[in-house]
């Protein structure tokens, strides 16, 4: 007993609930008789898509402003860019790699501007930085109603003003990382191109961690006053790692976007920080300490048990239009479980 | 004196955390109103043996404890906090546990505030009763007055200097009602000489008036002036309980550490030397608590330098305003180059290195490895360490593994290896790790603040001894600033002695007692003991 209570302990009891959690709703699915084909196809489907999102915040958590709640200044910047390639009629690679690209000057001047007001809240970063979301999701939804767009494809049909509220990528680069190198397995379809490319984000956000600068800013996060004792510039510091998670903020909702095909406008954007945070949190990091793992590890998680547990639920309580409700209560539940646990794990 | 009974009897208690015994068979026996010493190296378990007596919830978490504790005679099974204060014991703490915003009287009062009737409380009952100011006020200056203060009632706590606030707190515990027994945890460490003077006349006081104190400290020179008895403990063992004036502070050091303490002798080689190094000109620091106001101070090439002082006189200040953690100005001349001030980074680059007082706080990145802990500055300041795969840059795991497996060893780093977390690390070795990350960066000179605060004894020779083999074996200029005056002048060649944040003179570190004392002395009383 006390040997299966260690191994607990070492995986981290918070994971070890959610996972347990996981298989439950697996189970109840089986019996339920549902398509495991398509829950699993989905799960690697919402895993790939989602991945650059928690990514977004490790160098937040990092630098020290803690979990990213503003990240969708990100997905705006990224939205923006997206909007932008559709309305070049930029297609396929070169559309896409276009709104990547272009996201980026977005992204920097944004996150830039969130950065210098983080820097003058410390220690209320993270209730800053929900409201600094909240507020700029407003604003520009009434840019999207004046921004001078004039794409057929993105205007509302009637009166021909103003951004629809989904703008669809087909024609575009729908599907065009998911789609890469794809292939079926025993009926799962696996969209290798997009694991591919978050694989690789991964790889370079870890060899990032161990660079000289990734050292200096994850001194200032843990420690500011010894890393302005060993010569770091602290501020720098927690400016460039906002900007650095606004960026992949912006390429997050176009992967995302890529693979849903749809960029969603208004208020869409409101819940951007909900899933992420969720996912690094059960994956075990704490709102001053990460690793690749637990980004990995919990986006995992965190979709995979939203993926099931819609039709898990829907089934349970027949009622029309339950499912949704059901995937709000969880994924906020999992929020604030995973949040009194934020001690994280070692 | 046979009839009088013991006030605290913990008998035989053992209790080991997770299968390791820490305790294996402690006991204690405390007269009433006598001051009764105990002493034991860091980890020698006597926080657990108070946090017994003091039913601390980590106890019973942990599955409890065995052996018995008897207060006047009477067995008591001490289970919360609230029983030990029913019982007459009180805990003056180690860090303070005091509300920063609130002023003394309030603090001393806390929970605990005398209550007078006014019309909505003869309606509404007691709950609605409002505060006895005046008798808060009474309470409060006796309990001051009884320890010797000469300070106001309702003065802000925060902002009071760290020897005030430990006699706030003693006022607070000898406030209570029916208090038979204190505990001091080391109440010492963060007081100047003065001040813990003053503590111990403070604690001579109370132990007349009846109250019994258990005074636990490193500082031995203390425990001779102080105490009636004495127990020494070592790893968890019962060692020895003897009557002060039967012993000595060498059998005490001894028994404490099992082994001989020797004091340092060097080979004092640097009166022929006479260039300078460092030209310190005019330095003022705004450090809180601590800022110098016209520092005037020349560091010769090669020598030991001790900077001492009081608490609050600015000592601390000089090292951390060359350095540049905090606001300074005046003119700082290193090796012919003015080193810009208010600016670490530049401090660095200039190679002067530095081991902060505060070694958890500026020192450490406590949950990172000793190895990387060594490394920081260099790699960000030197760009050491570093390795280039391709266009990225990352860190050199093997250099750093190795320069840390060399500092591990050199300066005999008691670890389980170079990727062991810092915060494991008992306070000498965290001590050592700073050290070897000031080294790390090839210091030409270095500047350690508080080398041996909080650690014991025998890690303090330890750290002492690794200042002078820097200073010998590789003729590295060491300036070491501390509030021991004896630990300085078992080390260093000159002493500067820091008053009112100027130097207020020089000297031998073989100078009589009375000239140091002197130098101290012109701006406190209580120092004539010099």
């Amino acid at each position: 007993m006390g040997k299966i209570k260690s191994k607990i302990n070492d995986f981290g009891v918070s994971r070890f609930i959610v996972v347990v959690f996981l298989i439950v709703l697996l189970v109840t699915a089986m019996v339920q008789g549902q398509d495991m084909k398509a829950i699993s196809s989905d799960i690697i489907n919402r895993f790939g898509m989602n991945l650059f999102f928690s990514l977004a915040m490790v160098p937040a958590i990092i630098s020290g402003i803690g979990l990213n709640f503003g990240i969708s200044i990100g997905t705006l910047s990224g939205i923006l860019a997206g909007l932008v390639s559709i309305e070049m009629g930029l297609t396929g690679f070169t559309g896409v790699f276009a709104a990547l690209a272009m996201a980026i000057p977005f992204a920097v001047v944004a996150g830039g501007a969130y950065g210098k007001l983080l820097n003058s809240v410390k220690g209320n970063e993270m209730v800053v930085a929900t409201y600094v979301g909240y507020s700029i999701v407003s604003l520009m939804c009434i840019a999207w109603l004046i921004l001078p767009f004039k794409s057929p494809n993105m205007i509302w049909t009637i009166g021909g003003e103003g951004l629809r509220t989904t703008i669809t990528l087909e024609g575009y680069y729908d599907r065009v990382f998911s789609d890469l190198w794809y292939f079926e397995i025993f009926g799962v379809k696996i969209t290798t191109g997009m694991l591919v490319i978050a694989a690789l984000g991964c790889l370079f956000m870890y060899l990032f961690t161990k660079s000289r600068t990734g050292i200096a800013m994850k001194s200032a996060g843990i420690n500011p006053v010894y890393a302005s004792a060993v010569g770091v510039n602290v501020d720098k510091m927690r400016l460039l790692g906002t900007i650095i998670s606004t960026v992949l903020g912006a390429w997050g909702i176009i992967m995302y976007a890529q693979a849903f095909g749809f960029y969603q406008l208004y208020t869409a954007p409101l819940s951007a920080a909900t899933a992420p945070v969720a996912a690094v949190l059960i994956g075990g990091a704490s709102t001053n300490k990460v690793k690749i793992s637990h980004v990995i590890l919990g986006t995992f998680l965190y979709q995979a048990i939203i993926t099931v547990a819609v039709p898990v639920a829907s089934i349970l309580v027949p009622d029309g239009g339950l499912g949704d409700i059901a995937r709000i209560i969880v994924s906020n539940g999992i929020i604030l479980y995973a949040l009194t646990q934020s001690g994280g794990n070692k | 004196m046979e009839n009088i009974k013991p006030v605290l009897e913990m008998i035989d208690i053992k209790k080991s955390y997770y299968g390791n015994q820490v305790l294996k068979g402690v006991s204690l026996k405390v007269m009433p109103g006598e001051i009764h010493a105990l002493c034991g190296e860091n980890g020698a378990g006597k926080s657990t043996l108070m946090n017994i007596l003091f039913g601390m919830p980590v106890i019973a978490n942990t599955g409890s404890y065995e052996g018995t504790i008897k207060i006047n005679s009477e067995e008591k099974h001490i289970t919360t906090p609230r029983d030990a204060l029913k019982a007459g014991i009180g805990m003056v703490h180690q860090e303070f546990m005091l509300i920063p915003g609130f002023t003394i009287e309030e603090n001393v009062k806390l929970n605990r505030e005398p209550l007078k009737d006014n019309p909505i409380s003869k309606v509404l009952g007691n709950s609605m009763k409002s505060l006895d100011h005046e008798k808060i006020r009474k309470d409060t200056q006796a309990a001051l007055d009884q320890l010797g203060m000469d300070i106001s009632p309702d003065e802000k706590v925060e902002g009071l200097p760290v020897g005030y606030m430990q006699f706030v707190e003693i006022a607070r515990e000898i406030d209570k009602d029916g208090v038979q027994l204190l505990v001091f945890d080391e109440p010492t460490a963060v007081l100047t000489e003065s001040e813990a003077d003053r503590l111990i006349q403070a604690m001579k006081a109370l132990s007349e008036k009846g109250i019994a104190i258990l005074f636990i400290t490193h500082r031995l020179d203390e425990v001779m002036n102080a105490s009636q008895h004495i127990t020494v403990i070592r790893d968890g063992q019962f060692v020895k309980y003897m009557a002060t004036k039967d012993t000595n502070v060498t059998e005490i050091a001894q028994l404490m550490v099992g082994r001989e303490i020797e004091v340092i002798e060097r080979t004092k080689n640097n009166d022929s030397v006479n260039e300078i190094v460092m030209q310190i000109n005019d330095l003022h620091v705004d450090m809180p608590g601590e800022s110098t106001k016209g520092i005037n101070l020349e560091i010769r090439k090669g020598e030991i330098l001790g900077i001492g002082g009081l608490a609050g006189q600015g000592k601390i200040g000089i090292a951390n305003g060359i350095m540049g953690l905090y606001p300074a100005k005046g003119k700082i001349v290193f090796e012919g180059k003015e080193v810009k001030l208010n600016s670490p980074k530049s401090a660095i680059d200039a190679q002067i290195g530095f081991v902060s007082e505060d070694r958890r706080g500026v020192g450490l990145l406590l949950d990172e490895s000793i190895a990387l802990n060594m490394v920081v500055p260099s790699i960000q300041n030197q760009k050491r360490f570093l390795k280039k795969i391709g266009p990225i840059t990352l860190v050199d795991n093997p250099a750093i593994e190795e320069n840390a497996n060399k500092y591990i060893k050199e300066l005999d780093i008691r670890c389980v290896g170079p990727s062991q977390s810092v915060k494991r690390l008992s306070g000498g070795n965290q001590q050592k790790v700073c050290i070897a990350k000031a080294l790390t960066s090839n210091p030409k000179i270095i500047f350690v603040s508080e080398p041996t605060r909080g650690i014991d004894i025998g890690a303090k020779r330890l750290v002492l001894d690794t200042l002078v083999k820097l200073n010998e074996k590789y003729g590295m200029t060491v300036v070491i600033t501390s509030s021991e005056l004896a630990e300085l002048r078992s080390i260093c060649d000159r002493i500067a002695i820091v008053t009112e944040g100027k130097i207020a003179g020089i000297l031998p570190a073989d100078e009589s007692d009375t000239k140091f004392g002197l130098l101290m002395s012109g701006i406190t009383d209580g120092m004539e003991a010099q």
